[in-house]
C-alpha cells in the first residue's frame, strides 16, 4: 500500500509519520505529476488552501488529481486539504478539485486569535473521544446525498465521508491519535 | 474548547511549513503577495530596507495599516511589536492579527528582557542567531523561530550563518549525554529541558524559519536546502523592479527548492533585485541582529 501525501505546503511531515504509524507500506511526498503514480491513496494536508491551490494549479497537478479521485483512489483532506475537495466554496465562484459533494466555508471559526483545541466524537471510530485541533479552520456548511456526516462542532460539520473521499476541518496529524489515519488506510484496503 | 494552547500556537506554524511569508505595507501589496502564492503577510508601516534608511526609533505599525491588510487579504497576517514591548503586542493582539514577530527590526522597548509569550493567546515568532538564543525564546512562549539574518540588506550571508550556526549546535547536542547537556546548557545560556528535548527531535520544538536578507529564488531555496522550515522575504520583493514577479519566482523555489533547472526558469528576467549592503560596511550600531538577550 503507497500512500502519497500532497507536499506543496504545509504539515507534511507529521502525516508522513502519521501514515507510517497506523500502518502503511509506503508513504511519500508528492511534488510533481510523476510522483502521483502509482499511489494507493492520496492525503491532501492542511497549511493555505490559496497557496496550495496555486502551486497545484501552475504544475499542472489539478487535473491528474482530479482524475484520480473520479477513478476511485481514496482521498483524505485535512483542513486545507478539506477546501481543496470540495464543490462548492462559500464566498467564491471557483473550486480547486471540486471532487466532494460538499459546500465549504473557509476561516469560518475566526482568525487564529479563535483557533481552539477540543475532544469531539466521530461516528465510526471506536475508544476515547478524538482530541481534535482547530487552526483557522473551515466547516461544511452543507453535505450533497452520498455524504455521511462523521462529526459535528457547535452545530458545524467539521468530518466527512463520501465513499472513497474523507475530509476533516480539523489537524489529526498534529496529535499523536492515529485512529482517523488508519480509518483511511481501511478505506484504501476497501478499494483495492 | 481551549484556545491559545501550545499545540494550536505551534500548529499555526506548522500550517506555514514550505511556504513564504511576505513583508508588505498596504492592501494592494499585501493583494499581490497573496496571488503570488504567499502563506502570510506581514503587515509594516515600512520594510526593514526603509526602516534602515529613515533611522530614528522605529515601532509598532499604525492600527489602520495593519486592519487595511486585514480586511484586503484572507491569508494569516501578522505584525510586529518591540522587544519586550507588551503593550504593542497586547494591541496587536487585539486588532486580530494571526501572528505576532516580537522584532529586532524594530527599536527594542527593553534592555534585558523578552515578552512573556505565554500570556498570550495568540502565537509569537522570534528571531535568534543560535540554539541558545532560540531556546531562551521558545521558553518565552515563542511559537516559532526564525534566524534573525541581517534585515533590509538584500544580503542572505547572516542568514546562512545563522541557519548554520543553529543546525551544527542541533547536531552537536543530538551526540552529547545527559551530563555533557548541562554543561551545554550553561555554555549555550538554554534550558536544559529543551536541550533534552532537541536532543530526542534532532530539530527544534517548533517551526524554523529563514529571514532576514533574502532576496532572490535562489536566495530562498539556499535556506531551504540548508534546513529551514520556510522563509520570510521583507524588503526583497516589494523593492525589487517587478514585485509581483519576484514574489511568484520566490514562492516556486521554496517549493521546489532542489530543482536547480526550474529555479534557472525562475531567476530569468526579474528585472533589477534590490541594490543591497555588503556587511562590512554596516557599523556595529546598525546591525539589527545584535538586537534581543
Amino acid at each position: 500500500m503507497r500512500i502519497g501525501v500532497l507536499a506543496l505546503q504545509g504539515a507534511i511531515s507529521e502525516h508522513l509519520a502519521s501514515l507510517q504509524r497506523a500502518g502503511a507500506d509506503e508513504a511519500v511526498p508528492v511534488k510533481r505529476k510523476d510522483d502521483l503514480q502509482g499511489l494507493d491513496g492520496l492525503i491532501l494536508p492542511g497549511g493555505e488552501s490559496t497557496t496550495i491551490g496555486k502551486l497545484m494549479n501552475q504544475y499542472d497537478l489539478l487535473d491528474p488529481i482530479r482524475e484520480m479521485a473520479q477513478a476511485g483512489v481514496p482521498m483524505f483532506g485535512t483542513c486545507a486539504g478539506l477546501i481543496l475537495l470540495a464543490n462548492r466554496i462559500d464566498g467564491q465562484d471557483w473550486v480547486h478539485l471540486g471532487v466532494m459533494d460538499i459546500f465549504a466555508n473557509r476561516n469560518s471559526f475566526g482568525r487564529q486569535r479563535e483557533s481552539f483545541e477540543t475532544d469531539i466524537t466521530i461516528s465510526g471510530l471506536e475508544g476515547k473521544a478524538f482530541r481534535a485541533v482547530f487552526i483557522r479552520a473551515p466547516h461544511i456548511i452543507e453535505t450533497g446525498k452520498d455524504v455521511e456526516v462523521l462529526a459535528v462542532v457547535n452545530e458545524r460539520i467539521v468530518a466527512a465521508r463520501q465513499g472513497h473521499l474523507l475530509a476533516t476541518a480539523f489537524h489529526p496529524e498534529l496529535t499523536g491519535d492515529i485512529r482517523l489515519h488508519q480509518y483511511f488506510l481501511d478505506l484504501v484496503k476497501n478499494a483495492q | 474548547m481551549e484556545v491559545g494552547t501550545s499545540r494550536v500556537k505551534r500548529g499555526m506554524a506548522e500550517m506555514q511549513k514550505g511556504g513564504v511569508i511576505m513583508d508588505v505595507i498596504n492592501a494592494e501589496q499585501a493583494k499581490i503577495a497573496e496571488e503570488a502564492g504567499a502563506v502570510a503577510v506581514m503587515a509594516l508601516e515600512r520594510v526593514p530596507a526603509d526602516i534602515r534608511a529613515a533611522g530614528g526609533v522605529a515601532r509598532m505599525a499604525d492600527p489602520t495599516i495593519i486592519e487595511e491588510v486585514m480586511s484586503a487579504v484572507s491569508i494569516p497576517v501578522m505584525a510586529k511589536a518591540r522587544i519586550g514591548h507588551f503593550v504593542e503586542a497586547k494591541v496587536l493582539e487585539s486588532l486580530g492579527v494571526d501572528y505576532i514577530d516580537e522584532s529586532e527590526v524594530l527599536t527594542p522597548a527593553d534592555d534585558k528582557f523578552h515578552i512573556n509569550k505565554k500570556e498570550f493567546t495568540v502565537p509569537f515568532v522570534n528571531g535568534a542567531r543560535d540554539l541558545g538564543e532560540a531556546l531562551r525564546r521558545i521558553a518565552e512562549g515563542a511559537s516559532m523561530i526564525r534566524t534573525k539574518g541581517e534585515p533590509g540588506t538584500g544580503n542572505v550571508v547572516e542568514a546562512v550563518k545563522h541557519q548554520r550556526t543553529m543546525q551544527a549546535q542541533i547536531r552537536k547536542v543530538q551526540m552529547m549525554s545527559e551530563d555533557e547537556l548541562v554543561f551545554e546548557a550553561k555554555s549555550l545560556g538554554a534550558p536544559l529541558d529543551l536541550l533534552l528535548e532537541v536532543r530526542k527531535l534532532g530539530k527544534l520544538p517548533v517551526v524554523n524559519f529563514a529571514a532576514g536578507g533574502i532576496a532572490t529564488p535562489a536566495d530562498a531555496a539556499l535556506m531551504m536546502y540548508l534546513g529551514s522550515d520556510g522563509v520570510f522575504v521583507g524588503s526583497g520583493i516589494f523593492k525589487s523592479e517587478n514585485p509581483a514577479k519576484t514574489a511568484r519566482a520566490i514562492v516556486q523555489a521554496t517549493t521546489h527548492y532542489q530543482d536547480y533547472k526550474l529555479i534557472a526558469e525562475l531567476s530569468k528576467n526579474l528585472g533589477t533585485p534590490m541594490k543591497g549592503i555588503e556587511l562590512s560596511t554596516l557599523a556595529e550600531n546598525e546591525r539589527m541582529a545584535e538586537r534581543g538577550w
